[in-house]
């Protein structure tokens, strides 16, 4: 148990340990209002959601809107000083660390990002840092920028909700919480020296083996490195993608895709197959030791 | 709501002293009429963000978590504390570390000081996070507030690089390798990066992507140096500009959205 106690209690890991109650939390509230809503939808459309989410009129208030003075700003009060009161106890109870003065001639085994960062970092056991460090954060941060012009669905604008959207939140919260929480929670927790994987109670071994045999997805079908190994890679890459314009031949008539257009329907499939794709070469490395899919003389998958 | 003129301007003898302070400076007197009530908020710059009139959903906690309110309340703390810490913190390899041990062990409240900076900076992602969660859960970002979302992702990637580029200024171990460890990464970009794939030829260590973003090829003194200008002026002042940009949007888009408001709207 010492190791887990060691790295809850580092003092830069307490956010990531307040993390897990919190989102926990607002998942099961926007689950359970997100019910609710989807019921009253049914009953009474937005207008039903609307008088829900309004509650009844403080009495002595005419109209159906609030004055800002005092209704919200004494929400807004009572956040704030709660924040600030949580805050300063945080900061009267825990010490921000200071280590060692920089030696740069001193590499400490594991040397990790923060914590923020640390699902990229644990993306480099299955990537090549081109990949790992600039491909797929751009890509996140381009996708992020994107859902609002993807996301054609009017349904459930302004409040909870599920039933009107669930491809929509399914993908969100499998990116958001299973894989960017998800990563940062496994490089926190259960990687230790070298980067191997150390349970959060196994004490870490520094002598631990360090480097597992890896092959590539070609030699599993008996295919040495080689152009032919580069052909097959390349094929099993594009076959990935191509599964896209299946989806499209198959699901086009559909009305969602309809909506969606073509276009659009392009780059939904792209982001969605390159999100897939990680967990997917995860399980590929950790199953069967599989280091890259596709090899070229100039850059690896 | 109109300009009427400020009661100190009306005919009269003039009230008492503090009452004339209190009436030029507030402008509204604390008297609790729906009039005095609007006027509170339209006639103060620090409140006129807000329309003077909300709708009742809106001041439900449980609707946005007060996230987006935390963030920058959060970012406001982190600003106050960080010009305390740049009092005492000079950002070169010789003095950095000992500025933060003196920090913490001589300067009045400065460990305290420094523990509100670090923590708010580390809540406050936190908290982006969740305000990025229920924008998303409760499809605040269709029509028409799409634009304000890619605003929003803009803000969300200022704050991460704020993390990023303050972690390295304590000057420890767990800076200096933690930013390595990043930094790292931009070696290996496409093109750019001395270690990427199609590296640009006569691109090496001194002279590529991360080369720049250190000013040399590892993290030293000039990286220090970098990281401190952009955390200290640059990012706070990008951030600061697209904290307008997104609230000057939620209200033109309609105010904060609810059941039954989506479609396009002018402002409220
Ligand atoms: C420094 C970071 C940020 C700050 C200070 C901030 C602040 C705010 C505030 C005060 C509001 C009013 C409603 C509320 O409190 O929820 C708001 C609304 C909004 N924010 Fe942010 N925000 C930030 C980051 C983001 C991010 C990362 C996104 C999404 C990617 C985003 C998208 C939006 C949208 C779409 C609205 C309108 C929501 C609605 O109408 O219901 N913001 N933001």
């Amino acid at each position: 148990m010492e190791p887990l106690l060691h790295i809850l209690l580092k003092p830069d890991n307490v956010p990531i340990v307040l993390m897990v109650p919190l989102f926990a939390g607002i998942l099961l509230h926007w689950w359970r209002a997100a019910r609710r809503h989807d019921r009253l939808l049914v009953e009474g459309g937005e207008a039903a959601v609307r008088r829900e989410l309004d509650g009844p009129l403080p009495e002595g208030t005419p109209e159906p809107k609030l004055h800002t003075w005092p209704y919200l700003l004494r929400v807004e009060l009572i956040a704030a000083l709660a924040t600030v009161v949580v805050l300063l106890v945080w900061s009267i109870t825990l010490d921000a660390p200071l280590e060692q003065l920089a030696d740069p001639t001193r590499t400490p085994n594991p040397s990790k990002a923060p914590w923020y960062f640390l699902g990229l970092q644990e993306l480099l056991v299955y990537f090549d840092p081109w990949v790992a460090g600039v491909a797929l954060p751009l890509l996140i941060i381009a996708g992020l920028c994107l859902i609002p012009y993807l996301d054609v669905n009017p349904a459930g604008s302004g409040f909870h909700s599920w039933r009107g959207r669930r491809f929509a939140v399914s993908v969100f919260l499998f990116g958001f919480v299973g894989l960017w929480l998800g990563l940062i929670l496994v490089g926190t927790f259960c990687r230790g020296p070298g980067w191997n994987w150390f349970w959060p109670w196994e004490p870490w071994d520094r002598a631990r083996a360090v480097e597992l045999a890896t092959r590539d997805w070609p030699a599993l079908f008996g295919v040495s490195p080689g152009p032919g190994a580069s052909l097959l890679g390349g094929a099993t890459v594009l076959g990935w993608y191509g599964l896209g314009l299946v989806g499209w031949r198959l699901l086009r008539h559909r009305p969602a895709l309809q909506r969606l257009g073509g276009s659009r329907y392009a780059v939904v499939a792209f982001l969605l197959l390159t999100m897939l794709a990680v967990p997917v070469k995860m399980a590929l490395r950790l199953g069967f030791s599989v280091k890259y899919v596709w090899t070229t003389p100039w850059f690896n998958l | 709501m109109s300009d009427a003129p400020p009661p100190s301007t009306r005919e009269g003898p003039p009230p008492g002293l503090v009452k004339e302070v209190v009436r030029s400076a507030l402008r509204v007197e604390n008297v609790d009429t729906p009039r005095n009530r609007v006027l509170a908020v339209a006639h103060t710059v620090w409140l006129h963000l807000h329309p003077t009139k909300v709708p009742r959903y809106s001041v439900r906690f449980s609707f946005t978590w007060g996230a987006g309110g935390i963030s920058f309340l959060l970012f406001l703390v982190t600003v106050v504390t960080g010009v305390v810490l740049m009092f005492v913190y000079r950002p070169t390899p010789e003095h950095a570390w000992l500025d933060v041990k003196r920090l913490d062990f001589d300067v009045p409240f400065g460990m305290l000081n420094r523990n509100m900076h670090r923590w708010a900076a580390h809540a406050m992602v936190i908290v982006v996070w969740v305000h990025l969660l229920r924008v998303f859960l409760t499809g605040s970002y269709k029509a028409p507030r799409q634009f304000n979302w890619v605003v929003g992702v803009g803000l969300l990637t200022l704050t991460m690089l704020l993390s990023f580029t303050g972690y390295l200024l304590p000057w420890d171990q767990l800076s200096m390798w933690a930013v390595t460890v990043g930094t790292n990464m931009a070696a290996a970009a496409p093109v750019i990066g001395h270690e990427g794939p199609f590296a640009a030829p006569g691109l090496s260590a001194t002279n590529d992507v991360r080369a720049l973003l250190l000013g040399g090829p590892t993290v030293g003194s000039a990286a220090l140096l970098r990281f401190y200008i952009l955390h200290c002026v640059a990012l706070p002042m990008a951030l600061g500009l697209g904290c307008i940009v997104h609230f000057w949007r939620v209200r033109r888009d309609g105010g904060i959205s609810g059941p039954g408001t989506s479609g396009p709207k002018g402002a409220p």
